[in-house]
């Protein structure tokens, strides 16, 4: 079968997006963990690994830049490589955004347990599966696959919403709520911006496969 | 010559539209209708001897535009270029069905007189051809041979005007005497291409002109393509798939005599319509 000399750099940048994804899910996970089970440990591995995240993104980079210039896709690989290039960016904000969230775990585990009654895991498993399966989308070019997992983002907007409004009654009732409440509230603000970003991911993965522009525009 | 087409052929009339409203940023109406057709080439098929080399093609060739084809060794595209100013006549056992216009009327019409096809279309070949004689004379020759000056000065001032516009006049207008054979390759294409401009064509057609060229003489009649454009309608040949990105408004991709698909340079490259396209511009094919 011939194989095309391009083929082995899409393949390479194929993969370390996928490894530079999972890092990303995994610090969701671990920030999540680190929430549920005021484990600072894991809140500090979140922060820490944050670093080979970075690093993977300027890879990436690079690798694009060096296929744009030694090898000069055209049509499906060229709209390939200019989605990875668009998308690392977009996974390395996710991971900053873990990293916030293990921050405020950090300061929530320093105070007493904070009985928010909310349902914040649901909030970190449904961001977690839609990043999952934007990259699963991502890797077969599944431009449906990337439709359902935009609209999983309205899901995430109500509990972020419903959630909002939750804190601000427990922060009215007892004022001696309002420092965790705030920190809490930020956790929820870092998880639905995660759920935008993924939302963009998902939008050029669409555009990878089709060609087609629906960013900013009704799907 | 089989007539038989109609000249309302649609196949390709999308491609003038978009390429209207990517030129002028709005979409064509009765106002402001897409621009002319410079040259038509319709239901054309072209045989050397009982091979038929080129299949029912059909487009519209926008003025002011470079139009690139495309395409695999043999894919008829260089017999398709040099249909559009009749060159294929020279060969022996050569036929044509269909029809070719040149501002709306058929260049193989029995009236038409060849030699004026040829300066309203002139071409550029693959290597470039200047004549055993100097630099001056080169450009002068046609000028001189249909007769286009009345005087030595209106002939120096198109020779002038021709190699300025061929972007070499800086390099040359010290030794227009001497032989255009003592000029690099990439000045020599240049002077020829001073030499088909100093007739003043319409079409200026280019058989790959910058495959015997180095990069730098490369990007200078790239350059120059893109400058010419302003003035005249080109149509260029080339196995360059990144040249065709570069330097061209339309692109046409054919395979084995037919054309596979006519679209925007920038569709071409990045969305084609046909499987097929994309498969040869990523370098699937085979």
């Amino acid at each position: 079968m011939h194989k095309r000399l391009i083929e082995r750099n899409l393949d390479q940048i194929r993969d370390k997006l996928l490894v530079m994804g999972g890092a990303a899910e995994k610090a969701i996970m671990l920030s999540m963990r680190a929430l549920e089970e005021r484990d600072s440990s894991l809140a500090e591995r979140v922060i820490r690994e944050d670093d080979a995240i970075d690093g993977m993104e300027l890879e990436l980079d690079q690798m694009c830049v060096d296929v744009l210039v030694l090898k000069q896709p055209a049509a499906s690989d060229l709209r390939f490589v200019v989605s990875v290039a668009r998308t690392a960016p977009m996974v390395e904000r996710i991971a900053d955004h873990t990293v916030n969230i293990a921050k405020h775990v950090l300061a929530l585990n320093n105070e007493p347990q904070f009985e928010a009654g909310l349902d914040l895991a649901r909030m970190f498993s449904t961001v977690q599966e839609m990043l999952i399966d934007g990259l699963d989308a991502f890797t077969s070019g599944d431009p449906e696959k990337a439709r359902v997992t935009i609209e999983r983002d309205d899901e995430v907007d109500s509990l972020y919403d419903a959630f909002y409004s939750e804190l601000i009654t427990t922060m009215g009732r007892d004022a001696s709520l309002v420092e965790r409440g705030v920190q809490w509230l930020f956790v929820i603000k870092h998880l639905e911006r995660i759920a935008d970003y993924v939302t963009n991911i998902c939008e050029q993965i669409v555009y990878m496969a089709r060609g087609q522009v629906i960013k900013h525009s009704v799907w | 010559m089989d007539t038989s087409v109609s000249a309302s052929s649609p196949a390709l009339r999308p491609v003038s539209e978009v390429q209207h409203r990517r030129t002028s940023g709005r979409e064509p109406d009765a106002e402001h209708p897409a621009a002319p057709d410079k040259m038509r080439v319709e239901d054309l098929n072209f045989y050397y001897g009982k091979t038929r080399a080129l299949k029912h093609i059909t487009l519209s060739i926008p003025p002011n535009q470079v139009t690139a084809f495309i395409g695999p060794s043999g894919c008829g595209k260089s017999t398709l270029l040099r249909t559009l100013n009749r060159m294929n006549d020279v060969i022996p056992g050569t036929r044509v069905e269909g029809r070719v216009e040149l501002d709306g009327e058929d260049i193989y019409a029995p009236r038409t007189d060849v030699v004026s096809l040829r300066r309203r279309a002139g071409m550029v070949f693959q290597k470039s051809n200047p004549f055993p004689r100097s630099i001056f004379d080169n450009v002068a020759y046609g000028l001189r041979i249909n007769n286009l000056t009345n005087s030595k000065t209106e002939l120096a001032q198109r020779v002038e005007s021709s190699l300025r516009a061929a972007a070499i006049w800086d390099e040359v207008k010290d030794r227009l005497k001497e032989s255009a054979y003592g000029l690099s390759g990439g000045q020599q294409q240049r002077l020829c291409i001073a030499r088909a401009l100093a007739v003043e064509p319409e079409v200026v057609l280019m058989d790959e002109p910058c495959s015997a060229l180095d990069p730098i003489a490369t990007q200078k009649i790239e350059e120059l393509i893109v400058e010419l454009k302003a003035k005249y309608t080109i149509v260029i040949v080339t196995h360059n798939m990144q040249q065709a990105a570069r330097v061209s408004d339309l692109t046409a991709f054919f395979w084995l005599g037919e054309m596979i698909e006519f679209n925007t340079t920038e569709k071409m490259f990045t969305k084609p319509d046909k499987q097929m396209t994309e498969d040869y511009i990523t370098g699937r094919f085979g």
